[in-house]
């Protein structure tokens, strides 16, 4: 990987401030990070030692004494009455403890939709609250019994033993029609009574339709982005356990989000939350599968309070292509107005997705909001519906409105060919520039401090772009060759402040011995969280980062959190960890200046020393002040807060932006219709960053699961409503066979909020995919194919040459 | 077919006699009888390469094995390919170093498949390296830092092919 690290921009700063009110800003805790020993630096990661040597703790690696391991059933059917389920046969096998089935499990209404819908969604429908199918089945893979055994082993024997009766019903398989076929009275959830999960259309806007009318161009284009899937390389998994005489839950799940599986635990239950203890050791990715409580886990949770005993379920990867939540397929129709320099005037689109049976959470219109990214334009409109199906349900993935990204890039690249200008020069033409900023979009949301042109521009040079559009026409005029090239730019709402979100907590303590504690919130699951709020907490109170250790996952001994994801950790956990190391710091000087004689305002702490500014020859170190606080406190003046520790609210002022672009180039093999790419440069802003090889794991990352979405990644259904890719050799991951060395630019330009930092974690996933579509459409352009559905593997490339052969 | 029989193996170094069914597989048996839970096992059908483990030397899916297969075998997981002195081996510090792994699910599987990678090609091509790690997946790392690990760990294989 190579980085071409670059200095932002002599911008003149904006003049003035807009999102959080000017009071708000003021009031947030303004932070400078005095060292920068460990902030900003490539710091090693803290995590890797235990990872490396195989000495991990996942949540299969959790072994309770008595504890009891179950299996699912599932259904074989997209949609079918269960007339009978005959349980016997299995019961009667040794080793089996109990099998439960859909009447046994009773959830309070609403119980399981996820803390933070339940504000930002409060009244919508949502999808009964069914752990497991009762009556019907309504998805291939929907569990309809659940089986408790010795060992997983003779827990799948009793699976042969169960003995289901269905009456088939015609499912409803594609979302396009679903509508329709509520109408007809055909529904995924009778409960509902519609098929449409969610539906906004804003009000028709009378000045757009007239922008449009008198535009110089108007372009419409259809684009789908096809169902594919996170995969974290470690499946679900939970091992719960209910104590009866301690009235004690305590669950061990792979989840991105431990205090939300408290909150869920206990209102399903009808528990009070003191009553539930979540833990969480190290978890194998989650790309958002695991931010809330899906059906299994919450069957799980049941059955053990059920029995009083532990209880293990751990997904294998069969159930989790068949039945975990997955990922996106959705449609636009977009519409640019453009005027006859190409500016964009106006932008629409019409959205739909699929939500499957039992989705979690609609991405449409946080998408719309979007769809005008990082370019000026005067109005947008949009409407979004997302429809129940008889397939899998929908869950949040990694930048999970990505399809405003998609539909925006691939649009532009469209009707750049359709007017006949390059698509850099489009983007040169229309995209926000600083004196711009802050801008604020055609609906509503404000950019405050973007650097999309910057990033652009960057990215541009770093793949000599102009070069490579030589090269392009030369290899196809002289040999043939179809080369491609392809820009994915956009800006993204990174730690949004909404509802539950808005806050985290972290405190930070010294020990007795003079070294620090921090507990945190979080639910890591690969973002290196130990190390990096290590940093942060080590340079604020001015120490070795070796002496501070990290602890979070384990809703006993943490601050309440809103789970990791969306973007939200350098911001916000990274805002809370600060603002506690330094109320930590300010009460260490006080007992420091105390037994040093001097003025607390004077003092300084440099590598674990504190002494008094300017004089460096008398310092006491961290443990002398620990060893006075905790051993010595009664030599102490007893107004002095002897308490080394501290525990902090953050309210994180505003949701910042992120911003990158992402160019990569492509040769199509026409024989085979395989696409290589040749080379992937990104150039980025997140702010601040606190560690570069952090940050270059998060992009790259996140482009590679971009580069599976588009080129070999699909979760297919049959017609009928059957999953085809049950198995990771018919659903194809990208491998380090496939993708590139890529090269990685980077653009620091400070957000208004703490530390500076914007949030980074998912914006690989939204730029990777329109950008390597638009690479592929680019060089099936020489020979005048067009392509607007995801994915392109082999077969629709063919496709697209086949359509204009001979 | 549920009756079970004694397997007598050797894992890093330390000899086990397991009772196990015949039909438990040795990624199982790794995981529940020999305490080295650094296999891990994310597809059960031999495509992802987290549960490989050397087995008489040889790389192999131990997801794919039954333990009686395995009967009288060396074996050696990640755990296992520590310096001697329980500081992390050559491979182990090249991941560490080249940010190689984020969730790190996978991550003991590469290391045993990149041991054996560069113990039988210690100075391959770029393209000999990524076809020869093509049979582990991992979805956090995008495989930048992976394929720069196993480049800076190739030197510690170049003299007599054991690091």
């Amino acid at each position: 990987m190579s980085v071409s690290d670059h200095t932002a921009p002599d911008h003149t700063a904006p003049d003035h401030t807009v999102g959080p009110s000017p009071e708000h800003l003021a009031a947030a805790p303004k932070f400078e990070n005095k060292s920068g020993r460990f902030v900003g630096q490539k710091v090693l990661r803290k995590e890797d030692a235990r990872l490396v040597t195989g000495h991990g703790t996942y949540v299969d690696d959790v072994v309770l004494p008595g504890m009891l391991h179950a299996h699912f059933v599932r259904s074989d059917y997209p949609r079918a009455r269960i007339l009978s389920i005959d349980t016997s046969a299995a019961l009667a096998l040794d080793g089996v403890t109990a099998v439960f089935v859909g009447d046994d499990f009773a959830v309070p209404a609403g119980a399981m939709v996820p803390s933070v819908m339940q504000v930002i969604a409060a009244g919508a429908p949502t999808p009964p609250d069914l752990p497991i199918a009762r009556g019907d089945v309504r998805y291939v893979g929907d569990p309809v019994a659940v089986i408790v055994a010795r060992s997983r082993y003779i827990a799948e024997d009793a699976a042969e033993l169960i003995v289901i009766d269905y009456e088939p019903l015609t499912p409803i398989v594609d979302y396009l029609t679903a509508a329709a076929d509520g109408e007809r009275g055909e529904f995924v959830h009778h409960e509902l009574g519609t098929n449409i999960g969610a539906t906004i259309t804003i009000p028709v806007d009378d000045h757009l339709q007239g922008v449009i009318d008198g535009a110089a161009h108007r372009i419409t284009a259809t684009f789908e982005q096809h169902r594919h899937t996170n995969v974290p390389m470690e499946t679900r998994g939970v091992v719960a356990s209910w104590d009866r005489y301690a009235q004690q839950l305590t669950v061990h799940m792979s989840s991105q989000n431990p205090h939300e599986v408290r909150r869920r635990c206990a209102q399903i239950l009808g528990l009070d939350e003191t009553q539930v203890r979540a833990v969480q050791q190290d978890v194998g990715g989650g790309f958002g599968q695991k931010m809330f409580m899906m059906r299994e886990e919450v069957a799980i949770v049941i059955v053990a309070h059920l029995l009083g005993r532990p209880v293990k379920w751990i997904e294998d990867r069969r159930e989790n292509l068949v039945a975990a939540n997955i990922a996106r397929l959705e449609r636009g129709t977009v519409t640019f107005a453009l005027d006859a320099d190409a500016h964009l005037l106006a932008a629409q689109m019409d959205h739909i997705e699929d939500y499957g049976a039992f989705g979690v959470g609609a991405a449409g219109a946080m998408a719309c909001l979007l769809l005008t990214g990082p370019y000026k334009a005067q109005r947008s409109s949009w409407s979004t519906a997302a429809l129940h199906t008889n397939t899998v349900g929908r869950a949040a993935y990694r930048g999970p409105w990505n399809f405003e990204s998609v539909a925006r890039e691939q649009m532009v690249d469209h009707v750049s060919r359709m007017i006949g200008i390059d698509p850099l020069e489009w983007r040169r033409r229309n995209v926000i520039k600083w004196p711009d900023l802050p801008y604020t979009n055609p609906m509503g949301m404000t950019y405050d401090i973007v650097t999309p042109s910057e990033c652009l521009e960057q990215a541009a040079a770093m793949i000599d772009y102009d070069a490579f559009r030589v090269e392009q026409q030369r290899a196809h005029a002289d040999q043939g060759r179809l080369l491609g090239i392809g820009i994915g730019l956009y800006v993204e709402p990174s730690a949004t402040n909404m509802a539950t979100f808005h806050t985290e907590g972290a405190t930070v303590r010294v020990s007795t011995g003079g070294s620090v504690d921090v507990y945190l919130g979080t639910g890591s699951h690969g973002q290196s969280i130990e190390t990096t709020m290590a940093q942060l907490v080590a340079d604020e109170l001015g120490v070795d980062i070796d002496i501070v250790t990290v602890h979070q996952g384990d809703t006993a001994q943490t601050p309440f959190g809103a789970g990791t994801g969306g973007s939200r950790t350098a911001n916000i956990v990274g805002g809370a960890a600060v603002a506690a190391a330094q109320a930590v710091r300010a009460k260490v000087c006080q007992i420091a200046a105390h037994l040093l004689e001097a003025n607390a305002a004077d003092l300084d702490i440099d590598e674990g020393r504190i002494g008094v500014r300017g004089t460096p020859s008398r310092t006491i170190s961290l443990a002398d002040v620990a060893r006075a606080a905790y051993d010595g406190p009664q030599a102490l003046p007893v107004e002095l807060d002897v308490a080394l520790e501290s525990t902090i609210r953050y309210r994180h002022p505003e949701t910042t932006w992120s911003n990158a672009c992402h160019i990569c180039t492509v040769e199509i093999d026409k024989g085979t219709g395989a696409v290589k790419i040749v080379r992937y440069v990104v150039s980025e802003d997140c702010g601040k960053m606190i560690n570069p090889n952090v940050v270059n794991g998060q992009v790259a990352g996140g482009v590679v699961q971009g580069i599976g979405a588009v080129l070999y990644e699909h979760l297919q259904y049959s017609p009928e409503g059957v999953p085809l890719t049950t198995t990771f050799m018919d659903y194809l991951l990208p491998t380090a066979a496939e993708v590139p060395d890529l090269e990685i630019g980077h653009i620091e330009t400070p957000s208004n909020t703490a530390g500076g930092f914007k949030g980074m974690g998912e914006g690989g996933a939204i730029g990777a995919p329109p950008c390597v579509f638009n690479a592929v459409a680019d060089a099936l352009a020489l020979v005048g194919a067009t392509v607007f559905d995801q994915p392109l593997g082999p077969r629709q490339v063919l496709d697209a040459l086949a359509s204009v052969a001979g | 077919m549920n009756e079970e029989v004694t397997v007598s193996i050797t894992v890093n170094g330390d000899r086990h006699r397991v009772r196990v069914e015949p039909r438990k597989t040795l990624a199982d048996t790794l995981r529940e009888d020999c305490v080295t839970t650094g296999v891990h096992l994310a597809c059960e059908h031999g495509v992802c390469g987290a549960c490989t483990v050397l087995l008489n030397g040889e790389a192999v899916r131990s997801c794919l094995m039954f333990a009686v297969q395995a009967d009288g075998a060396d074996i050696v997981t990640a755990e296992g390919l520590t310096n001697p002195d329980g500081s992390l081996g050559p491979v182990q510090e090249a991941f560490r170093a080249c940010h190689g792994l984020q969730c790190g699910f996978c991550t003991p599987g590469f290391v045993v498949s990149v041991t054996a990678f560069l113990r039988d090609n210690p100075a391959p091509t770029d393209d000999e390296l990524r076809d020869g790690l093509s049979g582990n997946l991992c979805r956090c790392t995008g495989y930048q830092g992976i394929i720069a690990a196993a480049r800076a760990a190739a030197p510690h294989f170049a003299k007599d092919g054991a690091p």
